[in-house]
């Protein structure tokens, strides 16, 4: 088994087919699309693929060290959402190619229209254990 | 195994220890150890006497703490001092954990740990499972607070109003995972109320029976929030109602108004109104002024401009919000639905998904949005 993240961010991709923001939706796709999310993670609670998920409220800052005796710099906020970590959700899977099926199937999350939004998510690998064996 | 029962135990039986000589935060871990061991054991061996047991291995459990890091002598002059457990000073010394466990010293964080686990009883594991956090990070917080404690006398003094404000952050954290927080908060809460006999614990008691009340109608069958105004009231629990209100009406009587007393003044009016076109809003809005008399809290003034709205029309609950911060949390979702009953449906659209952009948790943001897409789908239509 192999850990794999599927996070949803706004930074480098491609806009998605099905770009319209969520509040110019009908309210029964935003139901529909919340459905569809809550169903995906507990399938894969069921075939025990799952391992945890998170979501990131959009708020927040950049900070950086600034010297001995001085507080922390702070820089924003930036709202701006193609630079937006919005949450992700970790498996754990047989292989790299279950990883991309499952990121394809949580890319077809129904938007505006009750249509698919062929969302990109980036697919990343965890650092694997040291096997005991290879040595 | 009464899991209840056992966890009612709990502080007494650290009470017992104390009482013996045993130091706060020895006696507390040691008790913890007879905690998990009474989970292991009790089910196959259930013991005749629950609490005679929790006190031996409790005792045992600290012996063995006190022998592995202080002299045999220390120990024999424990074991000499032993009294016979008694019921003299159960009530006292169970009321000092209390006080102990939010000691104003502690952060709230660590208070609300620490009085789960030496007053409510629960478990290390549970604690962190109820917090979404690793057994070993809540485990360090809990021993990080008795650190700090080490100072304090037991029998030390201690203030009712930082004990129920402690109970009250367990209790909004809801639940998540098999610990129910806003049940054990209310568990421990009427065992704080047969040890003291301050309005405000009762008030905090009513105010926490109340707003249960309405849990099995807060949410839909898909697991959506649904806000009060389009609850489905036969849903809600007319027993607790009940028991609430009788609360509160004692409490009240002593006229010794506090927060909680008028917060759950607040949550009686919405109980009483079988409709939510019948409730009492003119009340409502005393009761916020009494409560913002009391705290002065931006939130309470948020809350009150919501009912301003209802009493004297959106209008009139816009130019009470108008008079606050902005930043507050919230503040954009009340805007919203102000101006939505004002009929500024454009405005009310921004502004649910402005709230929804910054909501503090997941289905509160999803409700923002979804009315969000409501209104933009009459603007569309």
């Amino acid at each position: 088994m192999a850990k794999y993240l599927m996070l949803k961010h706004y930074q480098g991709a491609p806009a998605s087919v099905n770009n319209i923001p969520m509040d110019q939706w009908e309210p029964d796709e935003v139901t529909a699309h919340i459905h569809y999310m809550r169903d995906f993670a507990d399938r894969l609670k069921t075939t025990g693929e799952y391992v945890s998920e998170q979501a990131l409220s959009p708020e927040g800052q950049w900070v950086r060290y600034d010297g001995e005796g001085r507080p922390p710099v702070t820089d924003g906020p930036f709202a701006e959402t193609k630079d937006l970590i919005a949450g992700w959700m970790i498996i754990d899977v047989d292989s790299y190619d279950r990883a991309v099926e499952l990121a394809g199937e949580l890319s077809a999350a129904p938007g505006a229209g009750g249509k698919p939004i062929h969302e990109w998510l980036e697919v990343r690998p965890f650092y694997g254990v040291t096997a005991t064996a290879s040595e | 195994m009464n899991d209840t029962l056992v966890r009612e135990l709990v502080p007494q039986v650290i009470g017992v220890l104390v009482r013996r000589g045993a130091d706060f935060a020895t006696a507390e871990d040691a008790v913890q150890e007879a905690l998990v061991e009474a989970v292991r054991a009790w089910p196959e061996d259930p013991p005749r006497d629950p609490k005679a047991w929790l006190v031996t291995v409790g005792w045992r459990k600290f012996l063995d703490a006190v022998r592995s890091d202080a002299s045999r002598r220390q120990r024999e002059e424990l074991v000499e001092a032993e009294p016979a457990p008694g019921p003299v000073h159960d009530v006292d010394d169970t009321l000092q954990l209390y006080f102990l466990c939010a000691h104003p010293s502690l952060s709230p964080a660590a208070a609300v740990a620490l009085t789960l686990r030496a007053v409510g009883g629960l478990t290390t594991r549970q604690i962190a499972e109820a917090y979404l956090v690793p057994e070993a990070t809540m485990a360090q917080r809990i021993s990080r607070a008795k650190r700090s404690l080490n100072g304090v006398r037991f029998d030390e003094p201690g203030d009712v109003g930082t004990v129920v404000r402690v109970l009250y952050l367990v209790f909004n954290e809801g639940y998540s995972g098999d610990v129910d927080l806003s049940a054990e908060a209310i568990r421990v809460t009427r065992q704080l109320a047969q040890l003291t006999d301050h309005p405000e614990v009762t008030g905090l008691l009513a105010l926490m029976l109340l707003v249960h009340a309405r849990r099995p109608a807060r949410l839909d069958a898909s697991g959506a929030l649904v806000p009060l105004a389009e609850q489905d009231r036969t849903r809600w629990d007319t027993v607790l109602i009940t028991e609430g209100v009788g609360i509160l009406q004692l409490a009240l009587a002593r006229d010794q108004l506090g927060e909680f007393q008028a917060q759950a003044a607040i949550a009686a009016l919405h109980a009483d109104a079988r409709r939510a076109a019948d409730t009492d809003w003119v009340q409502i809005v005393e009761w916020y002024d009494e409560l913002v008399a009391l705290t002065a809290s931006p939130v309470a003034r948020l809350n009150r401009a919501v009912a301003v709205g209802e009493a004297d029309g959106a209008r009139a609950g816009l130019a009470d919000l108008a008079e606050l911060d902005p930043a507050l949390p919230r503040y954009d979702a009340v805007a919203a639905y102000l101006h939505e009953r004002a009929g500024n449906t454009a405005t009310a659209a921004e502004r649910y998904a402005a709230a929804a952009r910054v909501a503090p948790n997941i289905p509160e943001r999803d409700h923002l949005t979804r009315q969000a897409a409501r209104l933009n789908a009459r603007l569309r239509s």
